[in-house]
């Protein structure tokens, strides 16, 4: 059974071209880009469909169809050109200093994105679904806002102590769930679910009472000092553009999870239980304590991302600072295959997104279609069998079973050439 | 261990070891209240507004001391704590009835607390807890179809959006809320069937499609919302509320009378609901047949049942269901949509249906405690209570966890809940 299964899988046509092309169209870059390219033209969709000026054309369709192609390719291209000039290159600005802020917003906004992200990611290639990293990021805000507000330290060490402080706020909430998960077996889905309402309220709590957080003469609305001048992430370049030093930190990070999930013995140890728990158990891998581990990893990432929020915070940090970094970062964690540089790539994409979206306000068309698209992307990326039905890719080879593997190796008659 | 020995309530949701946690917590909670409420409690006095001015049977109102209230409350729940440690002794499960007992002695407790020093209008908060847990209660029942078929929903959040959103802007349209009513329940059941149909036809992961239908729901709806519904509110965000129906001789009843049965239409639908779905689930063949393929697809498989075509429907309806819950937020309650206004009820929703153990009168339960905790939080902001009300919304929260992590034994789910089945 097996000898004939590994025949079928043959393709049979094996001249060189069209295997390159096969492995091309299966491969999961093209899957990525035409995600994309559908994301984007299901949200172009979005915007005719409820534009009013296309509407208003649609009335007299027959008449003049032209009008109505004239005013859907304009909503289009005005809708998707302020989206490009607010995040990439602004065409309309006075000199090249202004056209690229721009850009610099994108990396702005992308740092916490992909610093969540790969926390997020981490927990993807444990076999852990890291829905907290919002509670993650507040309980860990409560740490950062608190070194960067009240203690009084030199500066350059003000702020390393306030990222040290929230990594390990956040490591120490998200231990929480792998202990929980590793001892009692409740799910990390609900137990990180609760934990954010409890680590949201507990931060609003800190941030509206007096003497804890709330800042000097204070009252009603919840709200710190702004952080000390000592604590604050320095920007990058001149005070034109905003970017921070939080764009430094994030691509550390992103080289440091590459070195720990495909160099590390710790990372080895958490793909492991993340391909196989029963397995990796039986190596001899202690599967419970390898979950507190990994959960304390993954929101150590999101406690970057609080330390980035938090010490760049101006005029002083809200309830509102995490800015749904943390559910944006499972988005950013999937399209990104929780590979490093597949994060990156992502965090940089929806940070476009945030950063182009004020623009597209401007010309009238409404930024939320941008989270229209960021999900379809997404789901078009966690649905292969979607956009292979969609463009009628080809199947990709099935992965054989291990024993038929060792079959076809060690057999006497050799199978195929 | 060669031979599996079949041992009673092996295949049920009651099998449960006894346990001493629930005893334990229990105890914790009572010493609690002993220090806090009783001990350290305020001299004030609380006063209790049982009855409402014009009910139909007036009942005085009860006034006492806060802490002599605390000392009652706690004596009482220390006698509970102690009959469910000799239910632990002597190895039998504790009774859900003195779990819940005790839980009303709590709140009991906790409100006098508050409270002391003012005014307890028990008519008010009764009657808000139940229309605020409504969308809570909807949304279990949607996930407990989901989750009995093995199927996560994760998505509960989307479709209560869904079914708000439309059920407010098409009621306005259509000028009538019934069809608005029934708009939330389709477009909410199509969702679903994305739901149902990726997961079950594709395999892709439950939780990641749950999570991501999420984010294309509260998109559209803002998008939505921005583009076109705030350029016309009148006409598009403007249904108004069903009607509140005074039910004959039911809404005479004193005290819970006017709170439970003198309601819109959304709450009479789901008193209806929330029986039927529990008949259906546990005393007719359709409800066997749907647990059979979440506990044990291949088996259900073997005897003929459709695996697929049964989980598709039963996800399908749940949606429907959820989005009534949707539709009772804005033309139950509200009365007109706002962005993103479910605000994480529907993972609230996913958190009671695992805290009432896939019971739809047990997930009642605990949505009505959610509920609870939405409204005193309003109402204890008004009145300047003794603890920060951060920390009173916290405690549904909390008590999940505490349930999660094995309060009364560990909880057991559908079997293959989660789990994608795939025909050989």
């Amino acid at each position: 059974m097996s000898k004939a299964n590994v025949k079928i899988e043959k393709p049979e046509d094996d001249s060189t071209s069209s295997q390159i092309l096969r492995e091309i169209l299966t491969g999961s870059a093209t899957r990525t880009l035409l995600s994309v390219l559908v994301g984007f033209i299901v949200g172009a969709i979005f915007m005719v469909a409820f534009n009013p000026d296309v509407l208003n054309a649609m009335s007299y369709f027959f008449g003049r169809p032209g009008d109505a192609f004239a005013a859907m390719a304009k909503t289009i291209g005005d809708g998707y050109g302020a989206l490009f000039r607010g995040a990439i290159y602004n065409t309309q600005a006075q000199d090249f200093a202004a056209a690229i802020r721009p850009i610099t917003e994108t990396l702005r906004f992308a740092a916490p994105m992909i610093m969540a992200g790969l926390g997020v990611g981490l927990g993807f290639r444990v076999g852990l679904f890291n829905i907290g990293a919002v509670g993650q990021m507040a309980f860990a805000l409560i740490g950062v806002t608190y070194v960067a507000t009240r203690l009084e330290l030199p500066f350059f060490i003000h702020t390393v102590v306030a990222i040290i402080v929230a990594v390990l706020f956040a490591a120490a909430w998200g231990a929480i769930v792998g202990f929980l998960k590793a001892r009692t077996g409740a799910h990390e889905v609900i137990v990180t679910i609760m934990l954010n309402y409890v680590a949201l309220n507990l931060f609003s709590f800190f941030l509206r009472t007096p003497g804890l957080l709330l800042e000097q003469d204070g009252a009603g609305t919840p709200k710190s000092d702004p952080a000390a001048e000592t604590a604050v992430l320095p920007n990058l370049f001149t005070d034109e553009y905003r970017l921070h030093w939080g764009l430094l930190i994030a691509i550390g990070a992103t080289i440091f999870y590459w070195w720990l999930m495909e160099r590390s013995t710790i990372g080895y140890r958490f793909r492991m239980v993340g391909f196989n728990s029963s397995a990796a158990k039986a190596a001899g891998i202690q599967v419970e304590r390898t979950f507190v581990w990994a959960m304390a990893a993954s929101a150590a990432f999101a406690g970057l991302a609080a330390a980035n929020q938090g010490l760049t915070a101006v005029g002083g940090v809200t309830p509102s600072i995490h800015a749904n970094i943390g559910f944006d970062a499972i988005t950013v964690a999937l399209l990104g295959g929780s590979r490093a540089g597949g994060i990156f790539a992502a965090g940089l994409l929806f940070g476009a997104f945030k950063a182009g979206g004020p623009a597209m306000q401007v010309v009238g068309v409404a930024p939320e279609i941008l989270n229209v698209v960021q999900a379809l992307i997404v789901m078009f990326i966690a649905a292969p069998p979607l956009i292979r039905a969609l463009f009628r890719l080809p199947q990709p080879p099935k992965r054989k079973p291990i024993s038929e593997w060792v079959a076809a190796r060690f057999s006497t008659k050799k199978v195929g050439k | 261990m060669s031979r599996v020995e079949v041992t009673p309530g092996m295949f049920s949701m009651a099998e449960q070891k006894p346990s001493l946690k629930a005893p334990i917590v229990m105890a914790v909670v009572s010493a609690f209240a002993f220090v806090f409420f009783a001990i350290l409690g305020p001299t004030t006095n609380v006063n209790f507004q049982i009855t409402e001015t014009d009910a139909f049977v007036v009942l005085p109102d009860l006034s006492l001391p806060s802490n002599s209230l605390g000392f009652a409350t706690a004596i009482i729940m220390t006698l509970l704590s102690a009959a469910s440690l000799w239910f632990g002794i002597v190895k039998k499960r504790v009774p859900k009835l003195l779990v819940i007992a005790f839980g009303l002695v709590a709140i009991v407790s906790l409100l006098g607390w508050i409270a002391a020093g003012a005014d307890v209008p028990v008519g008010f908060l009764l009657g808000n807890t139940l229309v605020l847990a409504l969308p809570i209660i909807l949304g279990g029942m949607g996930g407990i179809m989901s989750e009995r078929v093995g199927v996560v929903n994760i998505a509960i959040e989307g479709q209560l959006l869904t079914g708000a959103f439309l059920a407010a802007v098409i009621g306005s349209i259509s000028g009538s809320l019934w069809v608005g009513l029934i708009a939330a329940m389709l477009g909410a059941a199509l969702l679903s069937t994305v739901l149902a149909s990726l997961s079950i036809k594709y395999l892709v992961d439950q939780i990641i499609i749950g999570v991501l239908l999420n984010v294309l729901v509260i998109g559209v709806t803002n998008f939505l919302y921005s583009q076109v519904i705030t350029q016309d509110n009148a006409n598009l965000n403007f249904p108004g509320t069903f009607n509140r129906i005074e039910l004959p001789f039911l809404s005479q009843i004193p005290v819970v009378g006017d709170a439970f049965f003198n309601q819109g239409a959304t709450v009479y639908l789901t008193f209806l609901l929330v029986p039927a779905l529990w008949f259906i689930l546990f005393r007719t063949k359709l409800g066997l047949r749907a647990r059979a393929v979440g506990e044990h697809p291949l088996a259900a498989d073997t005897v003929g049942i459709n695996v697929a075509r049964t989980r598709f429907w039963w996800v399908t309806m749940g949606g429907a269901v959820a989005g009534l819950g949707g539709a009772a937020i804005t033309i139950g309650n509200v009365g007109a949509f706002g962005r993103e206004m479910t605000g994480g009820l529907g993972f609230i929703a996913l958190a009671v249906v695992i805290l009432g153990r896939w019971q739809p009168l047990y997930v009642s339960m605990a949505a009505l405690l959610f509920g609870f905790a939405i409204i005193l939080r309003i109402w204890a902001n008004q009145i300047n209570p003794v603890i920060p009300v951060d920390f009173i919304t916290m405690v549904p929260y909390l008590v999940t966890l505490v349930a999660v992590a094995g309060f009364a034994g560990r909880v057991r789910g559908p079997a293959a809940s989660g789990k994608p089945y795939e025909k050989n």
